[in-house]
């Protein structure tokens, strides 16, 4: 998978990543990350179809919680943090296109 | 004019509220309203550091409805992270499930017309999280309440196997049943415990020659009326669409459209040019979930008599009608009283009516259901058997069910205490049918056996006799009198 | 007085604190007079409090009067890595992006250190988010090593190395995703332990890698190590990566640190000492005939796809990485830029001023691997090789108790030295990425010094959840290596 990222790739990724980056990080980024996935592909060296993807390195599962609601946290302590709140609300520039899934 | 055949397209991604106590992945509570922030913690608002805990009630209830919808049920299952920025998204990546659903594969029934019922096939259904709430009336900006973010959703998404407004309805009206028989949702669309988006398109010909519109997606439904009707409207809009650009799929994106309920209109959101990238992957903070045969009968153990069976058993044990059958079947609580009448010997039509006619109206009125009025069912399999019985007349019912909503006594006691029970007495109504006689004679010699009016006259005689014991005379005993008499 | 409490272990300050011949509030008051002189020159601390930290250890001290014993770390000032939330000060992971961030709650681990007793005092330099070996990509400062302020004192967790080196404190946690304890431990000459994923809870730690952190201590001995992991490990319930202690018992493991290791199986892979510098390499060969003279037989083993490690790493953690860093938006808490005409570029431009380089570097990697089309080709490919890697670990250790081996190819290197090329920067974590693609345990100890006067560590893996034998056989290099231990020059 011979890879070299070219600068729209970047700023494909970026703009998934939600990163506006300037020019000169576009840049930089293209010959890093080339070069970083240029020794990833050292990778290919191992032949893995008989392997199973391991996500994670402990063997349990069936991990739960009881159905027990517990105390909310104050709204001033939720909204305490917020760059920009009202009383009530977290508050961004107007969304104009909502496309929410509720 | 073209020669135009085609067919309608639709399929459905559904979100149904799980009526757990608590959220899928931290202990808030869950429910509608709460002042804005309020029912929030560190986990639902995504604070730096936190971590999820699953909800064991909200897998089980999945499996449940999983089941509901003739499923086959994974016994694996794992998360995963689907991606997007949005400010009600508080990780920006949503917790659900990917490649390994919980259930697949199932199909549920709906009623159509003439009786029959058509099979829409269920591609999948998965758990997942739900995302909290933007709202844009503050000026310039968007408002976000993340109360109800992290809410467990099922996803239900349909094969496109529905073809118009009336199908679309009908399944969910049979959804909302079921999760409400299952009690695993309370499945109120206004409150958007349930929401249903349509995927619509057709397929077809024109002058031999075949066509497809692109798909078009329907958000903001929230009624089953604006279901139906959008539908239908799509459908509308996209053939004439068509037969006016001659664009279909493949020329024309995909799109997302949002219903405007006063003008019963679709409008345009936007285009889905490309697909999103939504980069799922395991979610490395939760551990699989692993279902053995010991749970998987333990969850199976909760599983109910599903509204559509018990409604076609109501039409053919009970020979109800379907619209009755429908009216008492509609909630899980009303059958199960009804049934619990019928069991302590209620008559079946009788105590139909008396629950879908006097019974609905109070209920109506009071703005509750008529199980929560407390009367038990053995009362009214009584109150039906004592007008089989002829101890009391319909009309005598249907006052005696107001009396019983009002202090729940036996029907007996009631009819007795208002004088409601029927005069079967047949000495004491020989005395009121000869006192009539002796009063109308000439309605008596009309009234004989092959006299023109004989019908018309004795039905003049029994009002007669009904007047004068102020309409509690046993119609029957009555009538056997008269009948006796006459052919004296 | 004061340079004789701040030599103490935390095991022996305690000790005396409960014996009444030293009260907490002294030896906080003996830290901050190190903190004050050292830290302008070290840079190990982000936040601390002297207030709050004197006020709580006015508690235990009081505690004790009244006869109470608030536990084994009673009244023992510590410091935390600034990426462990409390919900007092601010928890910035040294990133601009979180700088006024208060947390309203405690991580797990920092929680049980003060129901142990200990005084929290400060909040520790790192790499922003974790992500780094030589704390150089900090948003807040630079930390420098004690032992010589030129060098980077290693990273991530580079401010509780430097802070424990420095006496600035008594012991620290750090957490390490891919050697971010061991390393810095290394540089630093201090000793410090990466547990086995899922022993220690990860709650209120914040994500660099969920599937690979893991909070840990670094002390100055062996034994504080293990004090501390009595302290912090065990199940939580709000973590459900954290190990059931029904399935995996939490130990005492104090009791069996001097338990002498004849008979027990040391495993070594030559080539990976011989890919060393020529210093360590013999430090580490040096450590191989201190293990032969106690009676410990040393195997020699292959772990073939340990090479493919650093690759594998840097897909699997840039990948969660880019999916835990998501959150920090400008939406909810954290930095938002000023200039902002959409709700897009609350996103875009919050996220573009607040995060650092490296941060930023991670974030596009790990994006990039996850994207529609590339997933298999990377994500699938680093998950299936990371099995191979784990695989290596249980055939290795089905031939021995552990494996011995550096932790570092090199000493501390000069602050500026590496940070023109990333890559070569990753390749430095060669021997300690491996632990935690595989979840094992490890431990870094000091083992020597470079002729610069650098210290040297020594790395030892064990299987997962045997920190009892991997102390064990640390402790025993410990007690008879014949190695002094040694202040760094600037306390003298």
């Amino acid at each position: 998978m011979k890879k070299k990222l070219d600068h729209d790739e970047v700023r494909e990724v970026a703009l998934l990543a939600r990163l506006e980056l300037c020019d000169k990080e576009v840049e930089e980024f293209a010959t890093q990350l080339s070069s970083i996935l240029g020794y990833i592909e050292k990778l290919d060296e191992l032949d893995t179809d008989d392997v199973e993807p391991l996500a994670h390195s402990l063997p349990i599962n069936n991990v739960f919680r009881e159905d027990i609601p517990h105390e909310c946290l104050s709204r001033d302590k939720a909204l305490g943090n917020a760059p920009d709140a009202d009383d009530e609300f977290f508050m961004v520039p107007k969304i104009l296109d909502d496309n929410s899934n509720g | 004019m073209a020669n135009v055949k085609y067919k309608t397209l639709v399929g459905l991604e559904i979100h149904v509220q799980l009526k757990t106590k608590t959220k899928m992945f931290c202990s808030c509570p869950t429910g509608f309203g709460g002042e804005p922030n309020t029912r929030v913690c560190p986990v639902c608002l995504g604070m730096p550091g936190v971590l999820p805990v699953m909800n064991k009630k909200a897998y089980e209830f999945s499996v449940l409805a999983g089941l509901a919808l003739n499923c086959s049920i994974s016994r694996f299952t794992k998360w995963d992270r689907k991606s997007y920025y949005y400010p009600d998204l508080p990780k920006n990546y949503q917790i659900s499930q990917y490649d390994l659903p919980m259930s697949e594969h199932g199909y549920i029934e709906i009623p159509i017309d003439g009786g029959e019922t058509k099979k829409i096939r269920i591609l999948r259904a998965h758990l997942e999280e739900d995302a909290g709430k933007n709202s844009h009336t503050a000026g310039n900006y968007s408002q976000v309440d993340l109360n109800r973010a992290g809410t467990p959703l099922l996803e239900i998404v349909t094969e496109p196997d529905l073809s118009n407004g009336s199908e679309v309805r009908s399944l969910a009206q049979q959804l909302q049943r079921i999760v409400r028989y299952l009690g695993v949702s309370e499945a109120d669309m206004q409150k958007g415990h349930m929401r249903f988006e349509p995927n619509i398109n057709i397929v077809g010909e024109i002058d031999g020659k075949e066509f497809k519109t692109a798909i078009a997606e329907i958000k903001n439904l929230n009624s089953f009326r604006a279901l139906e009707r959008s539908v239908d409207y799509e459908t509308k809009r996209q053939l004439e669409e068509y037969l006016e650009t001659r664009k279909g799929m493949g020329q024309v994106p995909k799109t997302t459209r949002g219903w405007d309920a006063d003008r019963e209109i679709t409008v345009h959101q936007r285009s889905k040019e490309a697909a999103n990238d939504y980069r799922y992957f395991p979610d490395p903070d939760l551990v699989p979930v692993v279902l053995d045969d010991a749970w998987f009968e333990q969850i199976k153990s909760n599983m109910v008599e599903l509204p559509l069976a018990k409604e076609r058993k109501f039409v053919s044990e009970y020979g109800l009608s379907d619209y009755d059958a429908g009216v008492l079947t509609s909630e899980r609580t009303m059958a199960e009283y009804f049934e619990d009448a019928i069991k302590a010997g209620g008559d079946a039509k009788r105590v139909c009516n008396f629950l879908t006619q006097t019974g609905l109206k109070l209920a109506n009125e009071a703005g509750k259901s008529f199980v929560e009025f407390g009367v038990e069912a053995e009362k009214l399999a009584k109150l039906s058997k004592m007008v089989s019985d002829g101890d009391i007349n319909a009309s005598a019912a249907t006052s005696l069910i107001s009396k019983m909503v009002e202090n729940n006594e036996d029907p007996m006691v009631l009819a007795e205490k208002f004088n409601l029970l029927q005069k079967s007495d047949t000495g004491e109504l020989e005395a009121i049918v000869d006192q009539v006689f002796a009063d109308n004679p000439q309605a008596v010699d009309d009234a004989r056996p092959g006299s023109k009016k004989e019908k018309k006259s004795k039905g003049f005689l029994m009002g007669q006799v009904m007047q004068k014991t102020k309409g509690q005379a046993n119609p029957k005993i009555v009538s056997s009198i008269l009948a006796k008499k006459l052919s004296e | 007085m004061s340079d004789n409490i701040l030599s103490l272990s935390c095991k022996q300050l305690c000790d005396k604190i409960l014996a009444k011949e030293i009260t907490s509030v002294e030896a906080v008051e003996a830290v901050f007079n190190n903190i004050e002189k050292f830290e302008p020159k070290v840079g190990a601390y982000v936040s601390f409090d002297k207030d709050r930290a004197l006020g709580e250890a006015a508690k235990i001290d009081k505690r004790i009067a009244n006869g109470e014993n608030p536990g084994p770390l009673a009244g023992v000032p510590v410091a935390v890595k600034d990426n462990m939330t409390t919900d007092f000060g601010t928890t910035s992971c040294a990133s601009k992006i979180l700088a006024e961030f208060k947390a309203p709650y405690t991580s797990t681990a920092v929680s049980k250190l003060i129901d142990a007793g200990a005084v929290i005092i400060g909040k520790l330099n790192m790499d922003e988010f974790a992500m780094g070996s030589s704390t150089e990509n900090s948003g807040v400062k630079q930390t420098y090593n004690p032992w010589n302020l030129d060098c980077v004192p290693g990273g991530s967790s580079g401010g509780s190395a430097a802070a424990v080196a420095a006496q600035m404190c008594f012991a620290s946690l750090g957490s390490d995703t891919g050697g971010s304890i061991r390393q810095p431990a290394s540089f630093c000459g201090v000793v410090g332990l990466k547990p086995t994923y899922g022993r220690v809870s990860r709650w209120g730690l914040v994500a660099y890698g969920s599937s690979l952190d893991q909070i840990g201590p670094l002390s100055k001995d062996v034994t504080d190590a293990a004090l501390m992991l009595n302290v912090i490990a065990g199940d939580d319930k709000r973590d459900s990566t954290c190990v059931d202690e029904s399935i995996a018992p939490v130990n005492d493991y104090l009791c069996d640190l001097d338990t002498p290791i004849d008979g027990l199986k040391i495993a070594i892979v030559p080539e990976f000492i011989e890919s060393a510098s020529d210093e360590v390499a013999a430090a580490i060969n040096n450590s191989i005939e201190v293990y032969k003279k106690q009676g410990a037989e040393i195997v020699e083993i292959s772990m073939p796809h340990f090479e493919y490690a650093i690759a594998t790493y840097y897909i699997v953690a840039t990948a969660e990485a880019s999916s835990n860093l998501a959150r920090f938006d400008g939406v909810r808490y954290g930095h938002r830029s000023d200039d902002i005409k959409s709700y897009i570029d609350v996103y875009s431009k919050s996220r573009e001023e607040g995060f650092g380089q490296e941060v930023k570097r991670r974030i596009m990697l790990g994006t990039y691997a996850l994207s529609s089309g590339y997933y298999d080709a990377y994500y699938l490919k680093a998950l299936k090789v990371r099995n191979l890697i784990r695989k290596d670990f249980t055939q290795a250790f089905e031939k021995a108790d552990c494996i011995i081996m550096p932790v570092s190819p090199t000493t501390a290197f000069k602050v500026g030295e590496k940070t023109q090329d990333p890559l070569q920067m990753y390749m430095a974590d060669i021997y300690t990425i491996a632990a935690n693609l595989s979840g094992v345990p490890a431990v870094s100890i000091p083992c020597g010094f470079d002729g610069e006067n650098m210290p040297i560590g020594l790395q030892i893996l064990g299987p997962s959840f045997q920190e009892d034998k991997l102390l064990r056989v640390a402790r025993m290099y410990e007690a008879n290596s014949g190695i002094e231990y040694k202040k760094p020059a600037i306390l003298d």
